[in-house]
């Protein structure tokens, strides 16, 4: 009700004697169900009366966009509002400053709505800059429930269990996991193992914190060891194999596990594969919850239409309505924790739960494989020593050395 | 009017010239500023020094791109050539059909790198083309996987980049077999010298300049290879096949590493001095004959 009447406020005030709310927003989601969740956003903002301008930039898995984003920044004319997350939203506002919506946040009590991890990353300086769209989860585990029936496989609790499961496969002659050989692929699995082996705190240490000394500790030389078993579970022709060809391996049954983020589900379900019944969604081994949270971040713009557009967008994009919307097509579930998740799947409802449960533990953690931890130069370095070890016969001591020495050199 | 006669030239050439100036010389300038400062996202233009030169020596995955630009330059440069050199001298040999043959061996080069490159990764993957082929036909133990193995990887990208330029050689060299001065020819096989004799004697030798042009233009194409690594192994297994432009890329766009890149790209310009220079060195000096 609260909510209800704050917007109807602000519809009043942005009524006839205001400039008309115009947003130019630089995204890259240009695929299919991602296109049709910015549409929702687009239809929203153009009914609230404002000027929508679409800037797509597709590629690179939001390379292209990034620099795109440089040439207008650099140019002096930035767009109203960018898709931006993790610390890239901070190292922005240190280079150019991003715009203050904190009034819009405080009016429409954002504190109270999301977790305190995720606000962290929409805050500059201790101002809001920056609105969440989702929230997706990193350590899952998808299997394909029917070999796994078949071979009397539960979801294992630690990572022996899953060499256990994937050594009885094997022997059955079956692939035990998908995997596609491209650096971010064995960053994810890479990360996923950190947390399982080390912890929640370890990997704060380690992946976020850049701690030497947990870097170049025994556990991380465990990590590595067992990132070597895993290799031996993946089929030799997984060099440079895309993450969807991957998850369709566990579809079609000729693979049966894949360690991904929650954006595999969308394959599954758009194939017409139903939770629990086609394919299970398993925790990685471990405590914790790996976040990726997509955002929008607002540049310091001139002009009150695009002002007021600005505000009206993070007013939007942070509403529950859009919010229930853009996750139940994208896959992931809303950032905001009061969204009633009914129409979502099995999935995404223990994804919501776990994802309160473990935020007030300390365990709900930002993925360093997908930019949530890191800046670009540091988070680079670690992928490097990771796939490099991952994609050769070098030993755990090696790597791990040279995982050390690549944090050193990228600061 | 004769001013402007004697000027027209000059002013019809100035907008490129100072097109080149700002674009390329102005940006070489620009990007060697960039690599002593310690720009990230963004430029910043303070001086820092040679922290960058001394991050990027350090880094395992520079020198993984360097020895491989060292591995496929000289290979692709060499291999190139000497089938470049045999494919022209047999199709020298006064053949039937020439006009076809020389077509089918040229068209690679129309091809883009990125079908190339696309083209080459099914036909090397171990699960899908060769290997599997062979399989299929009984033997069990055939195995050419090169481009899963890192330490093999950057062979599959030398035959697919021979494969695409080795046709373009072929017809430079075919010219210049066609130039040199058929008298001479006719007078050796009059003196009964033979054939082999008259190529390793008389006409490799002649067709020195064509070496040389070949030689720059292969070196260059290596020396700026990129897509053809994107799209056979994007770098991969691991960043096993990593070149210094790949590098540079990723270090520019994906890292947010601005002062890296800019590094990268110093070192690599200096390495296409390396070989530009001598070349004009050569061309541009004053001939003792004139």
């Amino acid at each position: 009700m609260k909510s209800v009447l704050a917007a109807s406020t602000a519809v009043m005030l942005a009524g006839p004697a205001m400039a008309q709310p115009t947003a130019e927003v630089l995204h890259w989601w240009t695929s299919g169900g991602e296109a049709k969740s910015v549409a929702v956003l687009q239809d929203q903002f153009k009914a609230e009366g404002g000027t929508w301008t679409d800037m797509p930039v597709a590629g690179g898995g939001g390379d292209a966009a990034m620099t795109a984003l440089r040439a207008r920044v650099l140019s002096g004319n930035a767009p109203t509002a960018v898709q931006l997350k993790g610390p890239a939203i901070q190292e922005w506002f240190e280079e150019t400053g991003l715009a203050d919506i904190g009034p819009v946040a405080e009016e429409n009590g954002w504190a109270d709505v999301l977790p305190e991890q995720l606000a962290a990353h929409m805050k500059c300086e201790g101002q809001w800059c920056a609105a969440p769209v989702n929230v997706h989860r990193v350590n899952w585990i998808w299997g394909n429930k029917q070999i796994l029936d078949e071979h009397g496989i539960t979801q294992p609790t630690t990572w022996e269990e899953f060499n256990a499961a994937a050594e009885k496969l094997q022997a059955a002659g079956i692939t035990p996991l998908a995997h596609g050989g491209q650096s971010w692929q064995d960053a994810t699995v890479f990360e996923a193992v950190v947390l399982g082996l080390g912890g929640p705190e370890f990997f704060q240490k380690a992946l976020v914190d850049l701690d030497t000394e947990a870097l170049n500790s025994d556990t991380m030389k465990q990590v590595f060891d067992e990132l070597r078993v895993l290799r031996g579970y993946v089929d030799d022709n997984f060099s440079g194999r895309d993450w969807n060809l991957a998850t369709s391996m566990v579809m079609n049954g000729e693979a049966a596990f894949q360690i991904m983020g929650d954006w595999a589900k969308g394959e599954f379900l758009a194939a017409g594969k139903e939770p629990g019944v086609d394919f299970v969604c398993w925790p990685t081994p471990g405590d914790g919850f790996l976040y990726n949270v997509d955002s929008f971040a607002f540049f310091n713009v001139e002009g009150e239409d695009k002002q007021q557009g600005q505000a009206l967008l993070a007013k939007l994009i942070m509403g529950p309505e859009f919010q229930k919307t853009f996750n139940l097509n994208k896959g992931s579930i809303p950032a905001r924790t009061d969204v009633a998740l009914d129409d979502f799947d099995d999935c995404a409802k223990q994804s919501n739960a776990d994802m309160n449960e473990d935020a007030g533990d300390g365990s709900l953690l930002p993925s360093y494989a997908h930019g949530m931890a890191l800046r670009g130069a540091p988070a680079g370095a670690i992928t490097d020593a990771v796939t490099n070890f991952f994609n050769s016969d070098m030993s755990s001591e090696d790597a791990v050395q040279q995982l050390s020495d690549a944090v050193a050199n990228a600061m | 009017m004769e001013w402007l006669e004697r000027n027209v030239p000059k002013l019809v050439l100035a907008p490129s010239f100072v097109a080149i100036l700002v674009f390329v010389y102005g940006f070489i300038v620009w990007t060697a500023w960039i690599s002593l400062t310690k720009s990230r996202l963004m430029p910043r233009y303070d001086i820092d020094g040679l922290g960058q030169y001394t991050r990027l020596f350090a880094s395992p995955r520079w020198d993984v791109a360097m020895n491989n630009l060292y591995i496929f330059g000289a290979l692709f440069i060499i291999i190139s050539m000497l089938v470049g050199l045999m494919l022209a001298i047999f199709l020298d040999q006064k053949i039937r059909a020439e006009g076809v043959l020389r077509t089918i061996y040229l068209y690679p080069m129309a091809l883009s790198l990125i079908v190339t490159g696309t083209a080459w990764k099914w036909i090397l993957n171990p699960g899908l083309g060769i290997q599997d082929m062979v399989r299929s036909w009984g033997f069990e133990s055939f195995t050419f996987d090169w481009l899963i193995r890192p330490e093999m990887a950057i062979y599959t990208i030398v035959l697919a980049a021979v494969w695409q330029a080795s046709g373009f050689v072929m017809a430079l060299f075919l010219a210049g077999l066609r130039s040199v001065d058929t008298e001479i020819i006719r007078a050796a096989q009059v003196d009964g010298i033979p054939t082999h004799r008259i190529y390793s004697a008389i006409i490799i030798p002649t067709m020195a300049p064509i070496f040389l042009s070949a030689f720059i233009v292969l070196a260059h194409l290596a020396i700026k290879a990129f897509d053809l690594v994107i799209a056979l192994t994007n770098g991969g297994p691991g960043y096993a096949t990593d070149l210094p432009a790949t590098y540079m890329y990723a270090m520019a766009f994906s890292r947010g590493d601005l002062g890296q890149a800019a590094a990268s790209a110093m070192i690599m310009m200096m390495v296409i001095f390396a070989i530009v220079v001598p070349y004009l060195y050569s061309e541009l000096r004053p001939r003792r004959d004139q």
